[in-house]
């Protein structure tokens, strides 16, 4: 048994973590946010020249086909750093092309995700933000070969930057009756739309879908099956979200910490007082729990599937939950420097509240995990 | 990262399996005798005191092998493995690591056999948390120690034949921490008086802590344990155990689906309890922390089986566990409602009243050995580097 990381994998880690320090320190972070669509072209060409883009992605499509472990010390690193780019989605809709595409979808679009020359994301929740195939209402009408797709997806990431969406929508009235297929943004009759977000470094919004088409060659698997897909990159999307929260959660005990070194008052550091020092010892207990689980998930993923659902959950749940409750600690520890906007912390606390109900809040999860246990 | 056994392992599990399919029926099936044969057979095939070296009897287990000795026991619910808690966790560990050739012969044969129970002389009336003033005094005359002074929360000192205790040989040292020493007196020595202080559990278990009074007792020489002034590093040291928690994962576990069995039977607002969505997330909330719990501490294990510091994530496994204790001894008599005040032995107590000791047992695990404030503060200054208060 070994629950560390291999040298590789160490050296992954730094020089992303270096990569990171270099071309996205919080300065750049704040004025990439301010941007139009939080995201730098030429980061993010980078980052494909780096071979991070298709990390998981058999080496026949330009990956470098590593695992989930690998990915995992990759997006801790870059919710470390509050990296504003489009990665989980598109790493998402990566992973989905490579078990659930046929040959000549993979041939067809994995080249330019792991490139960069093409942005992914991932359309799924609608109006009642639920994580259920139930909540899927998108009709997809047959249509010749394809479909024809009518209704909106909502709380779509970067949906403005992406050049295909993954879309699941309806094509029966079966609970489970779901297709899954791959829609490129510039299609006829699909609209976008992003809203300004809390936490600058992601942009969210609307894709619309009115009388949009859908060929046949562009549906992922048989048509009515694609559930377990979904479900599959729910999970994904679950562990990919729990890795950025552990490196961001990470960051912000870090800059407490530091901060609590640093201040004096009463003519000492105020990490000599149990009152600072308490918390802090809670907030590592929870990084250090939260790594735990998340990097379990990440070793499931790649090597027993069926486990995958309930360490999914478990990550996510203790993440998501625990990071929030970090982000108000670390205000309360920098105290009133902590409220300035000059100050980082706020921008953590912000994406904490974006990640919460990424792929699942706690409260999904919890319920998950209940029925799991087929109660 | 690689949390699948080796072929080594899956065959010491393997035999492992074999040996508790013969010797160890399932909790209902254990017969009134069952208990004795089960200590003869773990003591030959050397599970008793399995870390400890071939040479004092022991099993000469690796850390693994502990682990997997350990998840094996805990999934079939078996007994303690010997009797002796506080001599297989504390005193052997010492005695292995500091006594003479002559004090292993003597002592260690008798604690894996279960002819000894030991008790643990730390506390003192106004000596905890800040253990290392401790004033208990031993002097030397001739070749005995003569021992005044008072220990308190001596779990077992009523029914033990030996106390494992911390004693001041040198009354100025230069710091508290030096000028300790550890002597291992027999109960029975003349001058030693049990005064057992009643706790807050109302069971059978309300008296299982004591003081004991020392008054002009006289200990040979050779009962010390290392040498003299040594007594601090003697307690802050412990053999190479594995810190996997799994122990205590373990038993939140059981404790877990015991958790859904009161669920089922328990109602709010005049509903099943398993059907409100409170209670199915407390339960997914408690399953999730259980599972960072095991987690972590395979984390310590992985650290230690590579020669690494383990000790950070020993700690947090400490605190993570206090945590969990408290959460489920007062969400099972929560569930419970109002019959949460029914105790074991009135017919109208719930699972018999067994919630009942755990909802006023934890402070056993919770104070005892440091509480949970204590752990943050080692956390705080040991890990994350920040001053002393």
């Amino acid at each position: 048994m070994n629950f560390g990381l291999s040298d590789e994998q160490e050296l992954l880690r730094a020089e992303v973590r270096k990569f990171l320090g270099d071309r996205c320190p919080i300065d750049t972070v704040r004025l990439l946010a301010e941007t139009e669509h939080a995201h730098s072209p030429e980061l993010w060409k980078q980052l494909a020249e780096l071979g991070w883009l298709g990390m998981i992605v058999p080496e026949q499509y330009g990956g470098s086909d590593l695992g989930w472990v690998e990915l995992a010390v990759l997006l801790i690193e870059t919710g470390r750093s509050l990296l504003p780019a489009p990665l989980v989605a598109s790493t998402l809709v990566v992973a989905t092309l490579v078990d659930a595409a046929s040959d000549e979808e993979r041939e067809r679009w994995l080249p330019g995700l792991v490139d960069g020359s093409t942005i992914g994301s991932v359309a799924i929740l609608e109006e009642s933000e639920s994580w259920t195939p139930t909540a899927i209402g998108l009709r997809g009408e047959p249509d010749r070969d394809g479909f024809v797709l009518t209704g909106c997806k909502r709380f779509v990431s970067d949906p403005m930057t992406a050049d295909l969406f993954l879309v699941p929508f309806r094509t029966g009235d079966g609970e489970r009756e779901i297709t899954v297929a791959v829609v490129e943004s510039e299609s006829d009759g699909l609209s976008r739309k992003s809203f300004p977000s809390m936490d600058r470094t992601r942009r969210m919004g609307d894709v619309l879908f009115e009388g949009v088409r859908v060929p046949a060659s562009q549906v992922l698997g048989p048509v009515g099956e694609g559930w377990p897909v979904v479900a599959r990159l729910i999970d994904r999307g679950a562990v990919a979200t729990a890795a950025e929260i552990c490196g961001a959660a990470e960051a912000l005990h870090r800059l407490s910490l530091e901060y609590a070194m640093d201040r004096k008052q009463f003519g000492r550091p105020i990490g000599a007082f149990q009152g600072i020092k308490h918390p802090l010892a809670e907030m590592y207990l929870e990084v250090e729990s939260s790594k735990s689980l998340l990097y379990y998930a990440a070793w499931v993923l790649t090597h027993r599937p069926d486990e995958v659902p309930r360490a999914a959950s478990c990550a996510k749940a203790y993440a998501s939950e625990k990071f929030v409750r970090i982000g108000v600690d670390a205000i309360q520890i920098h105290g009133a420097v902590g409220y300035t906007d000059d100050c980082p912390v706020h921008l953590y606390f912000k994406r904490a509240k974006w990640a919460r109900p990424s792929y699942g809040d706690s409260n999904y999860h919890f319920d998950r995990i209940v029925g799991l246990r087929g109660l | 990262m690689d949390f699948d056994l080796t072929k080594e392992e899956e065959a010491f599990r393997d035999d492992l399996r074999g040996f508790l399919d013969e010797h160890l029926p399932p909790p209902e099936e254990r017969a009134p005798d069952f208990l004795p044969k089960w200590w003869k057979a773990v003591r030959e095939k050397r599970l008793i005191g399995f870390a400890w070296p071939k040479q004092v009897t022991g099993g000469g287990g690796s850390l693994m092998e502990q682990f997997i000795l350990k998840e094996e026991l805990l999934a079939r619910k078996a007994p303690m493995l010997g009797r002796d808690v506080t001599g297989l966790s504390w005193v052997g560990p010492a005695l292995i690591q500091f006594g003479t050739d002559e004090q292993k012969q003597k002592y260690i044969p008798e604690i894996l056999d279960g002819k000894t129970m030991w008790c643990t002389g730390y506390s003192e009336p106004d000596v905890g948390s800040d253990l290392a003033s401790l004033q208990c005094r031993a002097e030397r005359d001739g070749d005995e120690y003569v021992v005044n002074g008072s220990k308190i929360w001596i779990s077992l000192a009523h029914f033990a034949t030996g106390i494992y205790n911390l004693v001041r040989t040198d009354p100025n040292p230069p710091t508290k921490y030096d000028g300790i020493s550890c002597l291992l007196i027999p109960m029975d020595t003349p001058g030693i008086e049990v005064v057992p202080i009643k706790n807050m559990s109302m069971t059978g278990m309300a008296e299982i802590f004591n003081q004991v009074f020392f008054k002009d007792v006289r200990v040979p020489v050779e009962r010390r344990l290392g040498d003299e002034g040594e007594g601090w590093a003697i307690i802050c040291s412990a053999l190479q155990n594995e810190r996997s928690s799994i122990t205590e994962v373990m038993r939140h576990s059981q404790r877990l689906e015991s958790l859904y069995e009161l669920a089922r039977h328990s109602r709010v607002n005049g509903r099943p309890a398993l059907e409100d969505a409170g209670v199915r997330r407390k339960l997914a909330s408690i399953e999730t922390q259980i599972e960072a719990l095991r987690l972590g501490g395979m984390r310590a294990l992985s650290r230690q089986l590579r020669g690494l510091d383990h000790q950070s994530q020993a700690s947090l496994g400490k605190l993570h566990n206090c945590n969990l204790l408290v959460e489920c001894a007062d969400f099972a008599l929560e569930l419970e409602g109002s019959a949460n005040q029914y105790m074991a032995g009135s017919e109208a107590a719930v699972d018999d009243g067994r919630w009942q000791v755990d909802g006023l047992a934890w402070p056993v695990t919770v104070v005892g050995g440091g509480t949970p404030n204590i752990q943050k503060n080692i956390i705080a200054e040991r890990i994350l580097g920040l001053p002393k208060d």
